[in-house]
């Protein structure tokens, strides 16, 4: 292996001894991220569901970060990305993040003005 | 391949010895393949957040059409993906072990790893075709009317969703599937579905309690319930019966939503198909030792690093498709 492993995670708060040990602390980690992402699912809170945050329920950004915390673990000790040179994972990650958050602007915007085109407009689309 | 197997002499420059950004060619390679297919994906999951926001109000609930559970009778929401999530997290560490002990190389555990995460792939595939059989299949069946909406029933005590089967009158009718044979040979219709429009709205008319459910969303996040003068008025639009789902017609609501999951997780699914037939590749490749040879486990690293982008994947379609 050319590369050193880095062994810690959380900013180095939890640091383990060799990389098996890291790879199933990770691997609880993602479990308890998962469980707690079912369990919002299945019980959905009135106080995170009634409102309105940013344009969206409080629920689903917590739906959507807690998947970005997961990716972003999955791609660091999974994929190795924490190993890799840090010019090779700058490339990699910030790509996808820009082109991606460009095409969902987009696309977002432009589907939510067609909902309000059928809302609105003319034309009877449910008879 | 040549230069991931260099065992120490030097090749200069241009013959491939230098390695932009310290990785080495196949594995930058497989870094290019994985950001493209992640635009694919995130073009699929893009296209599907703009036709949700299109239909905001009339998109279906998940949590009300994914609630089965293999062997199991009864409502259970996101239970079974829950758990092919977890089986598919499962596969990718044993892949990371698998990697982990190719960089010790230690063969017979990268051979145990590497047949786990075979197994849990085939498990998460095996499930993902489950979950299609049952989506296609349906559970209650509904009508749709003249406008392309889907109109489910109800009970009115419970506001639990009540299948046709339950409540459809038998009414005896001349009406057969058209095939080339008893009809215009040139033309044919597919299989008619178990009850008509009429059967379902003379049981309906004799059933009191049962109240018609509409796709629109209120502002408690459920689905609108009408009173039974308006489910029976409404009731007069349908135009025919619908049973599970499929890309034209689809018994939870809106089609596009069975359009876009029949596409992206069939696409994924296919991914997972693919990780796994090339995991078996250099399953074999290892127990021949092979990478023993080259002294390098770098191949297996490689396809890990695919098997992970997969898993990466479904963490994204679990929250769009499940969750949010």
């Amino acid at each position: 292996m050319a590369h050193e492993q880095k062994l810690e995670i959380f900013r180095g708060l939890l640091k383990f001894k060799s990389n098996v040990g890291k790879i199933w602390g990770v691997l609880i980690f993602l479990s308890i991220i998962t469980a707690i992402e079912v369990a919002l699912g299945i019980v959905r809170p009135a106080f995170l569901v009634d409102s309105i945050v940013l344009g969206m329920k409080p629920l689903n950004w917590i739906f959507i970060i807690l998947t970005l915390v997961k990716a972003y673990y999955i791609a660091w000790d999974f994929m190795h990305l924490r190993d890799e040179n840090k010019f090779l994972r700058r490339s990699i990650v910030w790509t996808p993040i820009f082109l991606v958050l460009y095409l969902a602007f987009i696309l977002l915007v432009e589907g939510n003005y067609i909902h309000e085109v059928y809302k609105v407009g003319f034309m009877k689309w449910n008879f | 391949m040549d230069t991931t197997v260099t065992t120490g002499e030097k090749q200069n420059v241009w013959g491939g010895a230098n390695q932009p950004l310290d990785a080495s060619y196949g594995k930058m390679m497989m870094w290019f393949f994985i950001l493209s297919d992640a635009l694919t994906f995130s073009g699929f999951l893009c296209a599907y957040g703009f036709s949700r926001f299109k239909f905001m109000e009339t998109w279906p609930i998940a949590d009300e059409v994914f609630t089965h559970v293999p062997f199991f009778h009864g409502n259970f929401p996101m239970y079974y993906v829950a758990f092919m999530t977890f089986i598919l997290i499962m596969s990718s560490v044993t892949m990371v072990l698998a990697v982990d002990a190719g960089h010790k190389m230690q063969k017979n555990r990268v051979i145990w790893y590497m047949f786990m995460t075979i197994i849990g792939g085939i498990i998460f595939v095996g499930s993902q075709a489950w979950e299609w059989g049952t989506f296609i299949k349906g559970s209650y069946g509904a009508v749709e009317t003249k406008g392309g909406r889907i109109l489910q029933f109800v009970d009115a005590e419970s506001g639990h969703q009540v299948a046709i089967a339950d409540f459809a009158k038998e009414i005896a009718s001349e009406r057969t599937a058209h095939e080339r044979k008893n009809g215009i040979w040139f033309t044919k219709e597919g299989t008619l579905p178990t009850y008509t429009v009429n059967e379902v709205a003379e049981g309906f008319k004799s059933n009191s309690n049962l109240l018609v459910r509409t796709e629109t969303i209120n502002e408690h996040g459920h689905k609108t319930v009408l009173s039974r003068e308006e489910s029976l008025k409404k009731l007069m639009s349908a135009s025919q019966v619908v049973e599970g789902a499929n890309l034209i017609h689809n018994e939870y609501g809106s089609r596009l939503f069975a359009d876009f999951f029949f596409f992206i997780t069939g696409f994924h699914g296919f991914h997972v198909f693919s990780g796994i037939v090339i995991n078996i590749v250099i399953f074999f490749n290892v127990i021949v030792g092979t990478y023993e040879k080259r002294r390098s486990y770098e191949m297996v690293e490689k396809v890990g690093l695919y098997w992970h982008f997969v898993d990466l994947v479904w963490v994204f379609v679990f929250t769009f498709f499940y969750l949010v």
